[in-house]
């Protein structure tokens, strides 16, 4: 059995088994964190989005052994934040999550987009949420809830 | 909210569990000790299974097949024509024939990929040419018409497959309780998924329970194809008397789920002396796959969209739905009326350019107004804003300045515009026949209100719009009117959540429901209160003739789309989209227009981006990277308007909505790319290929 050591939301964790596990499965099964979604499984649609040491990542094509060492960021750990709270409330005015299952996906491409680029043009989000697949939004209004938190929260980013 | 419109937005009841990621969905569930279940099949379009060869089985792992069946193996809809596990014959690419069931699953799925089947082919049939079934209604006097037409104009147009590629893929976990069966599952009919497993497995209503979790997008591809599903998984449960999940993966889902029917439709016109339409002749056909499932239904949906907003008073009208040896078709948003809709509106258009006439004026000349008949002789009772809205949207959009600049063929550029109907709730009798719905608000003795009804949100936001009325009605805090996601042994059958029904008529119930329970409050007690749907009775529908009120209500539409099209990869750029809606009032302006967004990005992308085509019966467009939805790139900003005309049945006026927002994205987009390519197009969707056949052959 192999192991594997990294940061998760905050604690180091280690991991016995496989290497190449999928890190969407070792999160969902090993540590209960069911925030990050399975939607395709190959790496199209960002409903598995995490941070790993900031980097925006899909978590279903991440080996585990890709972590090791690394700092990762769930929905889990990061929904604790002033920043969460300025989304969360921006997705909410905005109706911007209808069944909600790419909204976890959303949440943390946003927090990636925003952290990167603190009053991003429609454009560039457009652009920055184009590896996050919705079907139920068609997007405008997930668009207008970032620009909400830009301006709202722009001491936060 | 109490005393303020009810239309203002509240916060999505629901939406902090969902954007926190604490909502539970299907695949988040775990019961300890559940086994895992993967299907097993066919590899071949038709044929007879001569031989199955299962590996040896470790301990705890077994194969379940139709053998297993207490039952009926059947899947328990409106024909009885689609097995829950394939006996000897199989009829498409994908058709489950067993399941693997056990621990582990990894090992799951080895032991499934070891099976091996042997088969005795047959020759498959692809095109129309299977017709199992046929509708057909009239009016006026047809022939009569074409006798005296001055021209007679005829077209043909086609539509590929959708797929509703909801982002989570179908999915249950079930387990053994008392003597029976517990489902839970991401669905949109609790009930149909009740009724299905009852049938199959035998049981009586007391022992099979089904629970809805939270659904990550529906689209109608969860409203029969679960039925399939949970009949299975029932017979493995009662076989080994597990909890067992039994999730499909996305490659899977996409390649044997149901889909939207790929469709013909040959529109024939008669041009009378003043240069009007004085006949359509209409037929439409169906590629049902290889089970009918609802096909039937679907089919009838199309045929009544025929003449769309437009009044032509002779017609003659016929449908087929063809079997075909592929995978199985069903409800998809639109539910039929999506393919024809598309037909009548370039139809529209292309007769008028044949004429020279102006299509947009020419198209205004038919429009319908408060009191015409319908396409089955029902009577247009209620007013119709929709020249309006139109206006609106042509004021908003700069249409004509922009048609006019956009003709010159060296600009690539386009505008599109369609309007459009939506027949609101079943077709028919349906609602009074065949689904009674009944709906329950059960007070507590510290007066909360429970919702009980077995409609489901699915992203639509019911549970926002349901609450509203409820919360409206008895003038109360919203937060004191309670709405779980839907358990069959606790909610009464409200019917599936299909068809924009759930605003106009389970809302309405509720409406009702809510005025009673306010007459006979008593603090303190508690209380129960039950509706049931009543038709009005004005509306009068003959199943047999398709003659009368196919709907109570309808509402209406308009979409304009700009496209640029690249001159030389002929890739399409949607630039703006501008949409009007009349659904009598907004429950919620959020909700709307959340649906509107939504609706409009799938409609626009069924008529230029979504392609999906089977090659000897093997769908190839299997996964997310082949099958392209719009992404946030693609789709442009979007400019939204509600006009009120509230519907004097339906809960502070609402009428249906979900529906309506997709039906007329596909003619917008196209024709606006028509414009843009000067070429006209008669096929969806209209991607760079056939862009490019139109341009360079002609
Ligand atoms: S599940 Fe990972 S990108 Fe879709
Ligand atoms: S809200 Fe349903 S997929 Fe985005």
């Amino acid at each position: 059995m192999t192991e594997t050591t990294f940061k998760l939301n905050g604690e180091t964790r280690t991991v016995k088994g496989p290497h190449n596990q999928r890190f969407l499965d070792v999160l969902r099964r090993d540590f209960n964190l069911t925030a990050a979604k399975e939607g395709c499984g190959e790496g199209e649609c960002g409903a598995c989005s995490v941070l790993v040491d900031g980097k925006l990542i899909n978590s279903c094509l991440l080996p585990l052994a890709n972590v090791a060492g690394k700092t990762v960021l769930t929905l889990e750990g990061y929904r604790t934040t002033e920043r969460y709270k300025m989304l969360e409330n921006a997705f909410l005015k905005e109706g911007a999550s209808q069944c909600g299952i790419c909204t976890p996906g959303m949440i943390m491409a946003s927090e990636y987009l925003l952290s990167h680029n603190k009053n991003p043009s429609d454009f560039e989000i457009r652009h920055a949420l184009a590896g996050n697949l919705c079907r139920c939004t068609g997007y405008n209004m997930i668009i207008k809830a970032i620009k909400r938190a830009a301006k709202e929260g722009a001491a936060l980013w | 909210m109490l005393k303020t419109d009810i239309s203002r937005s509240i916060d999505n009841v629901e939406g902090k569990e969902k954007i926190s990621g604490s909502a539970k969905y299907i695949s988040d569930y775990a019961i300890e000790g559940m086994y895992h279940a993967k299907t097993v099949r066919a590899t071949i379009a038709h044929g007879n299974i001569k031989e199955i060869k299962l590996p040896h089985f470790p301990e705890g792992y077994d194969s379940v097949d139709y053998s297993d069946i207490p039952a009926d193996n059947v899947v328990g809809m409106i024909n009885d024509d689609w097995p829950v596990f394939a006996e000897q014959e199989v009829n498409h690419i994908g058709e489950p024939i067993l399941l693997i069931v056990g621990p582990d699953k990894t090992k799951v799925a080895k032991l499934a990929q070891a099976v091996e089947i042997v088969y005795e082919e047959k020759t498959p049939v692809f095109d129309f040419k299977n017709s199992v079934k046929q509708l057909a209604f009239k009016k006026g006097n047809v022939k009569k018409a074409f006798q005296e037409a001055k021209q007679i104009i005829k077209h043909t147009y086609e539509t590929g497959y959708q797929e509703q590629a909801y982002i989570e893929p179908q999915g249950f976990i079930g387990y053994p309780e008392d003597a029976g069966i517990t489902l839970i599952g991401s669905i949109q009919c609790p009930y149909y998924v009740k009724n299905a497993v009852m049938r199959t497995m035998g049981l009586d209503e007391d022992n099979v329970r089904v629970k809805q979790a939270f659904v990550g997008g529906a689209f109608g591809g969860k409203e029969e194809f679960p039925s399939l599903m949970a009949c299975q998984l029932a017979v493995a449960i009662q076989k080994i008397q597990k909890p067992i999940k039994f999730i499909y993966e996305r490659e899977e889902d996409m390649e044997v789920t149901t889909k939207r029917h790929p469709s013909r439709t040959v529109m024939e016109a008669a041009i009378d002396a003043s240069g009007r339409i004085s006949a359509i002749r209409s037929h439409l056909s169906l590629d049902a796959g290889a089970y009918l499932g609802l096909s039937e239904v679907v089919l009838s949906r199309g045929m009544l969209a025929v003449t769309n907003a437009y009044t032509v008073n002779n017609l003659d009208v016929r449908g087929d739905v063809y079997r075909t040896h592929t995978v199985p078709n069903g409800a998809f948003r639109g539910f039929g009326a999506p393919q024809m809709i598309y037909a009548i509106e370039m139809f529209m258009h292309h007769v008028a350019k044949t004429l020279n006439q102006d299509p947009f004026a020419f198209r205004m000349a038919h429009l319908v107004k408060q009191g015409d008949l319908t396409a089955t002789g029902g009577i247009f009772r209620d007013p119709i804003i929709l020249r309006d809205m139109i206006t609106h949207a042509v004021e908003a959009s700069d249409y004509h300045a922009k048609v006019k600049k956009y003709n010159d063929p060296n600009i690539f550029k386009g505008i599109g515009m369609s309007w459009f109907l939506h027949g609101c709730g079943f077709t028919g009798s349906g609602e009074k026949d065949k689904i009674k719905a009944k709906v329950t608000l059960e007070k507590t003795k510290d007066d909360q209100v429970h919702i009980l009804v077995a409609a489901v949100d699915m992203g639509q936001g019911a549970k926002t719009t349901l609450r509203k009325i409820v919360a409206g009605i008895l003038e109360l805090p919203i937060d004191v009117i309670v709405f779980d996601n839907p358990d069959t042994r606790f909610v009464p059958d409200s019917g599936p959540t299909v068809a924009s029904r759930t605003a106009m008529i389970v809302g309405g119930l509720l409406a009702r429901a809510a005025k009673t329970l306010k007459e006979d409050w008593i603090t303190g007690e508690s209380q129960t209160v039950s509706k049931r749907y009543e038709q009005p009775e004005y509306v009068a529908w003959d199943q047999e003739k398709m003659q009368g009120d196919a709907y109570p209500a309808y509402s209406w539409g308009v979409n304009i789309v700009e496209v640029e099209v690249d001159k030389t990869t002929y890739e399409v750029d949607i630039k703006d989209i501008w949409s009007v809606y009349d659904l009598g009032k907004a429950l919620d302006e959020n909700v709307v227009l959340g649906q509107a967004d939504g609706g409009q990005a799938q409609g626009i992308g069924y008529g230029y981006l979504e392609v999906m085509r089977h090659d000897g019966g093997r769908i190839r467009q299997k996964n997310m990277t082949d099958y392209i939805i719009p992404t946030a790139a693609d789709m442009a900003p979007s400019h939204n308007h509600i006009m009120d005309n509230p519907y004097p049945l339906g809960p502070y006026g609402a009428k249906g909505v979900g529906e309506l927002t997709l039906v007329g994205g596909a003619p917008a987009v196209s024709l606006a790319i028509e414009q843009a390519i000067s070429r006209p197009l008669r096929k969806i969707p209209a991607t760079p290929e056939l862009l490019m056949e139109a341009i360079e052959h002609d």
